[in-house]
């Protein structure tokens, strides 16, 4: 006699009708099952991006969701994440941080984003940031450059990222060049005018640091500070005449820099006198400021000719045609972001915001905005490096910045971990 | 804080000539807004809130008027006629409603056409900030005077003022028109009664109004950059001239602009931190020794 084992006698012995049921549950299945789980596979994978859209810096906020659309758009029609598409789900804060804090809480919670693509300036990143430790949730600062928001351990969360510039790195390659620039022209005597909230005041001190740290001889003899947005700067400009300094630096941006240059033009405050203003060289200013006066010196923003690689010409040209406009600062800072996900989601094999967070330290991805072609995710403060930096004279015409003074980024290392220490970061 | 830097500045004919001018030209524009928000104020008793928005209608048209002709002087006269003919409408289908409703309401409607503009202003010329250039006829150095600086478009920009200011004193006083709206604006019932259309002199005067702060836009346009959301600045500086100079009073908004324009000009040499402060100081200095204004009437 055959014996069975206890499980075989246990289990229904299948026969021709109930055979017959299984088939038309397995149709059945087929016709309404089996695709619900491919709809599964391809759900979107949404990521919210709190952004200003109205307002007078709505233009950059435009760029940047424009941008970031871009990166999205070419990452969706190779076919996306296995199927799975990206969904941008952008909205607008107004550029008010409790504005920022609401829409991404907002974007989490009832429009189900799974990831914050952060598009916020300063004020509201930090907002946004403070979101993200209380939700669990990745977040890519994509446009804050203050530099405590990733350097402060204080602030450091594992789910938060930072693709944008610092400010501290801007500060010390623009104090190496202008120390560099005021030796060879000697000019001693310095001034600024910068607008007056946090994001001027300290790029502002920490320019003056670096300069002073590059060439001695620089002294500050007076400093001016304009509120932002405001129309008129006669009373700066005479304020800068009556003390006759030989550069003046300024991180005034946007509308307020071009209106500044046009007022100070009509006094030929430029004249036999360098001016240093480190956000001069975005495209938005640079194509406004008529009659573009000599003598003028600034940081790298974005520039199609800064780095001249055919990546970053490429990129730059395919932004100009789907958007009939040229792509800002926080445009390459956006696309930057969204290139990081994706890779980072390449590379975790999954579209899980904590598994992403997993593997973004340390990542090194193929970009057209890096020195050498390449952007680095630092581990130990997830925020990025090696990304094209420099300083250089403005021409009014394109390149608009020709010989451009490459920043050298060991030489960022070695003062970033000096400064670091001094504010007790490390 | 800088006291002796203001006193070598006031000893320093080179710093008083460049101080004073830059008082001047600071001025000069914030009158042109400011007479026609305390015209509107003294005639319709509405506070304009929108007056703002006016001044930054004036400076797109004559941007584009400019960009069309290449003439300066047509973009600010039809910008200051378009934004008169806007102002018509505007007078006409909303603010003529809430003339006698509560302060509130009609800061409700303003900031309403404020946001309305704002957004208007995006979908015709764009988000981004644009910029008129200099026109070639002012870029020349400028006038050296006694060691001082004057640029040559300021000069002009004074010189327009002054000629819109004279001309708005005469028509105010010497001109039967002016009697008319000096009677709407001290009686409009008795007004009316004599048979006079005080609806249309309100259009009119609103009308004004528009004109004064679109062609200060225009006048302003070379040198300063234009972006929606750009007229809640000024109008905040043309609120405290009003209230300085006395609200209603166009006189006491030419005595208020160039006040404020000399304490931001010499405050940015002694007290470059307050200069702000300094001109809410000075509006505060005012109201508690002549709550009315330095021009209002009851201190005449």
């Amino acid at each position: 006699m055959n014996k069975r084992t206890p499980s075989q006698t246990l289990l229904p012995q299948p026969g021709r009708r109930r055979l017959l049921q299984g088939a038309v549950a397995l149709t059945g299945l087929s016709s309404v099952g089996i695709p619900a789980i491919s709809l599964a596979q391809n759900k979107p994978i949404r990521v919210g991006m709190p952004t200003i859209l109205s307002g007078r810096v709505a233009t950059l906020g435009i760029s940047s969701s424009n941008a970031a659309r871009m990166q999205v758009k070419k990452f969706n029609d190779a076919g996306g994440f296995g199927g799975r598409p990206i969904e941008l789900v952008i909205r607008d804060s107004k550029g008010q941080p409790q504005e920022a804090a609401r829409v991404s809480r907002e974007l989490v919670n009832s429009e189900h984003c799974e990831i914050l693509l952060d598009g916020e300036a300063s004020s509201g990143a930090f907002a946004v940031h403070e979101v993200a430790r209380e939700l669990g949730v990745l977040c890519i600062h994509a446009i804050s450059e203050t530099s405590s928001l990733s350097a402060d351990p204080k602030l450091h969360i594992p789910n938060a990222f930072r693709t944008a510039r610092q400010g501290i790195h801007d500060s010390i390659i623009g104090g190496a060049f202008a120390g560099r620039i005021a030796k060879e022209k000697k000019l001693t005597q310095w001034m600024s005018a910068s607008p007056d909230y946090a994001y001027g005041r300290d790029t502002t001190a920490e320019f003056f640091e670096y300069a002073k740290h590059f060439n001695k001889d620089i002294e500050v003899v007076g400093q001016a500070w304009p509120k932002l947005f405001q129309p008129d700067y006669s009373e700066v400009v005479t304020r800068l005449l009556q003390k006759r300094p030989h550069a003046i630096y300024s991180c005034l941006w946007g509308g307020d820099l071009s209106s500044f240059i046009s007022q100070a033009n009509i006094y030929a405050m430029f004249k036999n006198r360098a001016f240093f203003a480190v956000n001069m060289a975005d495209y938005t200013v640079l194509t406004a400021v008529k009659n573009l006066p000599e003598g003028l010196y600034s940081g790298n923003r974005y520039l199609r000719s800064f780095p001249n690689t055919p990546a970053n010409h490429a990129w730059a040209d395919t932004y100009r045609k789907a958007y009939k406009d040229l792509p800002t600062n926080w445009s390459w800072e956006a696309a930057l972001g969204v290139d990081f996900l994706i890779e980072g989601m390449k590379k975790a094999n999954s579209a899980d915001g904590a598994k992403i967070a997993k593997v973004l330290p340390g990542m090194v991805i193929d970009s057209p905005f890096g020195t050498n072609g390449k952007i680095t995710m630092r581990a130990e403060d997830h925020t990025i490096v090696d990304y094209a930096l420099g300083w250089g004279a403005i021409s009014s015409k394109e390149p608009y910045m020709p010989n451009p003074s490459v920043g050298d980024w060991k030489q960022i290392f070695e003062l970033e971990k000096e400064w670091k220490k001094s504010k007790g970061y490390i | 804080m800088n006291p002796h830097e203001l006193f070598n500045c006031v000893t320093s004919m080179s710093c008083i000539v460049t101080q004073a001018s830059t008082g001047l030209i600071i001025g000069a524009l914030l009158f042109l807004v400011a007479a026609g928000l305390t015209l509107i104020f003294g005639v319709l008793r509405v506070i304009n809130f929108a007056h703002g928005s006016l001044y930054m209608l004036g400076a797109y048209f004559g941007l584009t008027v400019y960009r069309m002709t290449g003439s300066y002087l047509l973009a600010v006269v039809i910008a200051g006629l378009g934004v008169a003919l806007f102002s018509i409408v505007f007078e006409r289908f909303f603010i003529r409603r809430i003339y006698d409703a509560d302060v509130l309401m009609q800061l409700l409607v303003c900031y309403a056409f404020i946001l309305i503009l704002d957004d208007v202003v995006k979908l015709v010329w764009g988000a981004e900030f644009l910029s008129m250039g200099m026109p070639e006829a002012f870029q020349s150095p400028p006038l050296m005077l006694g060691g001082g600086i004057i640029p040559v478009f300021y000069l002009v920009l004074v010189a327009a003022a002054g000629v819109i200011a004279l001309a708005l004193w005469y028509v105010l006083k010497h001109t039967r028109i002016g009697k008319v709206v000096r009677a709407a604006a001290h009686n409009p019932t008795m007004t009316s009664t004599l048979g006079l259309n005080t609806q249309l002199i309100y259009a009119g005067v609103f009308a004004c109004g528009g004109l004064l702060a679109g062609m200060a836009g225009a006048l302003a346009a070379p040198v300063r950059s234009m972006s929606p959301g750009m007229g809640f600045s000024i109008l905040i500086e043309s609120f405290i001239v009003t209230v300085i100079g006395g609200m209603g009073s166009v006189s006491g908004a030419l005595v208020g602009a160039l006040l404020i324009g000399m304490v931001r000009s010499f405050g940015s040499i002694g007290f470059p931190d307050f200069v702000e402060v300094l001109t809410f100081l000075a509006m505060i200095l005012i109201l508690v020794l002549r709550p009315g204004g330095l021009m209002s009437r009851r201190h005449a």
